[in-house]
């Protein structure tokens, strides 16, 4: 279980000199279920990936506490929390030269793994191993080959906590369905916890619960039945908005 | 050869018995031991120190080793080896120099290497140097590598050098006729207080040649590098030099490139980057649980892979 209270993250204003802080995130509270299925939705520029990185130990909060099962961990550092058990996908994945899908897959999977294990993971992305085993992890990889690769990485890794940064950017409408299926069975595989920061409806169709962060603040949460007829509702605001400018 | 030279021919050459095919091993100064083959046959030098390495047209598939060892402190030498690849030959051609310096004197070794690549023949030629030892006199490597190639010949050339070798300044030159294709990969690693230039004077004479010479390297710690391509297109060819280095703590880093066109149909790119380990990139394998330092050892062995 993890527990986020009253989480806030402030940057100084780059404009103003000596000017106050902005708040990224004000006092967001939640808790993470073991085993539940939870997407973060939002406008962009909410502080939704602030918080995955709060959450990963990328970002420090400037206040509040975050707790695994009980344990103080706030000030963790990266790579003990990645060892704790969360795993975290970048929205935009990191190219190296040199480095291999192989040996990235081997990194996350913590140990040695068979070439046919490294291929399980590609293939479940809807990757055809043979083609990608070998490739650099470079700037020779297409947008959505790069995002399919980074969410095998999480694959391997199997841990309590999976976040993941706007998968389905980047990734083709032909295997976006994959994509879904990827989650949904590795919420029922995996006995984790799965949270997902994402637009799509397709994917907040199968949250167990939905939290709306908007201005840094965590404005609702709750199950998609209660939270999606009021979200899809929105896609008219940009209506009235338009027609409060026009008048 | 005693446990020092043995060791020493394992990193350069990863000999760890005599090998097949022909051979020349070089140890403190001398030959050691010698085979010729068939098509494949070894001389000396009659003017100077150094051997002549005959490959005769048509030879397929066939290896030379020529690995140079050197464990006796203070020892310095220049040895010239010339190689004549035969039309249509298809060979590779194993160097390496290994210096272990126990003592306090300078140990040099330059090797002066000169190729001649007839007609359609295809070298792939393996150089590694190293050093080892514990010794305050420096181990000094400046090998020279001159590259003749006639027409539709190929060469590829892998150069390695991470580990030990205080000075090195490396001098390659080539000359490319028709259709002749060279590729250079360089991979080279300085640390402490070394110093490594490294030198390309790229010809591309005949029509339709081309070469694409790729420098990776990482400079820790106080060390130094420069790398310096000149790229010549004398005629309708292609040609790609690339320099692509990381830099850690009070290292430098020099790379400087020169492209000349003397036909208009010749296309030149030199592409160079300079920058320390991007910090998403540890980010990312301290995400998958490796802690800084090893993510950072991870990035580097695979960028000099």
């Amino acid at each position: 279980m993890l527990e986020l209270k009253n989480i806030s993250f402030q940057v100084p204003d780059e404009k103003v000199r000596n000017a106050k802080e902005i708040g990224i995130l004000n006092d967001v509270s939640f808790t993470l279920e073991d085993n539940k299925f939870v997407v973060i939705t939002g406008p962009n520029g909410g502080g939704k990936s602030t918080l995955a990185k709060i959450i990963a130990g990328i970002e420090k909060p400037t206040s509040g506490q975050i707790l695994w099962n009980g344990q103080d961990i706030t000030d963790m550092g990266i790579t003990d929390r990645a060892k704790l058990g969360i795993s975290y996908a970048f929205q935009q994945p990191v190219r190296f030269k040199g480095v291999t899908v192989f040996d990235l897959l081997r990194l996350a999977a913590g140990k040695d793994i068979s070439v046919a294990g490294a291929c399980e993971y590609l293939s479940k992305v809807g990757l055809c191993a043979k083609d990608y085993i070998k490739r650099e992890v470079n700037s020779s990889l297409s947008g959505g080959e790069i995002k399919r690769i980074e969410i095998a990485t999480i694959l391997a890794r199997k841990t309590k906590v999976s976040v993941f940064d706007e998968p389905e950017a980047g990734i083709d409408l032909w295997s976006f369905q994959n994509l879904i299926q990827v989650f949904e069975e590795m919420h029922q595989q995996l006995h984790g916890s799965i949270l997902i920061i994402s637009h799509q409806e397709r994917i907040l169709n199968i949250a167990d619960e939905i939290l709306l962060i908007a201005d840094g603040k965590l404005v609702k949460k709750g199950t998609k039945d209660e939270i999606l007829p009021e979200l899809l509702g929105t896609a008219n605001a940009a209506v009235s908005c338009n027609k409060a400018v026009n008048r | 050869m005693d446990a020092i030279q043995r060791e020493l021919l394992v990193q350069v050459a990863d000999l760890h018995e005599i090998p097949v095919g022909a051979y020349n091993i070089r140890a403190n100064g001398s030959s050691v031991d010698r085979k010729s083959t068939g098509n494949i046959e070894i001389l000396n030098k009659e003017d100077k120190s150094g051997i002549e390495i005959h490959i005769k047209p048509g030879t397929k598939k066939e290896s030379v080793h020529i690995p140079v060892i050197m464990s006796q402190s203070g020892l310095e030498e220049v040895v010239y080896n010339d190689f004549y690849i035969g039309e249509n030959a298809d060979v590779t051609i194993i160097a390496g120099c290994g210096i272990h310096n126990g003592g306090d004197a300078s140990t040099r070794h330059d090797g002066i290497h000169r190729f001649f690549i007839e007609k359609n023949a295809h070298v792939k030629y393996v150089e590694k140097h190293y050093g080892s030892g514990d010794g305050k006199g420096e181990r000094i490597m400046n090998p020279v590598t001159e590259i003749h190639m006639d027409e539709d010949s190929f060469m590829e050339m892998d150069t390695v050098q991470i580990k030990g070798v205080d000075s090195t300044k490396r001098e390659n030159k080539a000359w490319l006729k028709t259709g002749a294709k060279l590729v250079v990969m360089e991979r080279l690693m300085t640390h402490g207080r070394q110093r490594a230039e490294s030198y390309f004077d790229v010809r591309l004479d005949g029509e339709d040649s081309s070469a694409n010479i790729i420098s990776r390297s990482v400079a820790r710690n106080d060390s130094y590098q420069l790398f310096q391509a000149d790229l010549c297109g004398n005629n309708r060819c292609s040609g790609h030099t690339e320099c692509d280095a990381i830099i850690m703590e009070n290292a430098r880093i020099s790379a400087v490139p020169e492209l000349t066109a003397n036909h208009v149909d010749a296309a030149l790119i030199h592409e160079a980057a300079i920058g320390k380990i991007a910090g998403e990139q540890l980010i990312k394998l301290m995400t998958l649980g490796l802690t800084e330092a090893e993510a950072e050892e991870q990035i580097i062995s695979g960028f000099l892979k």
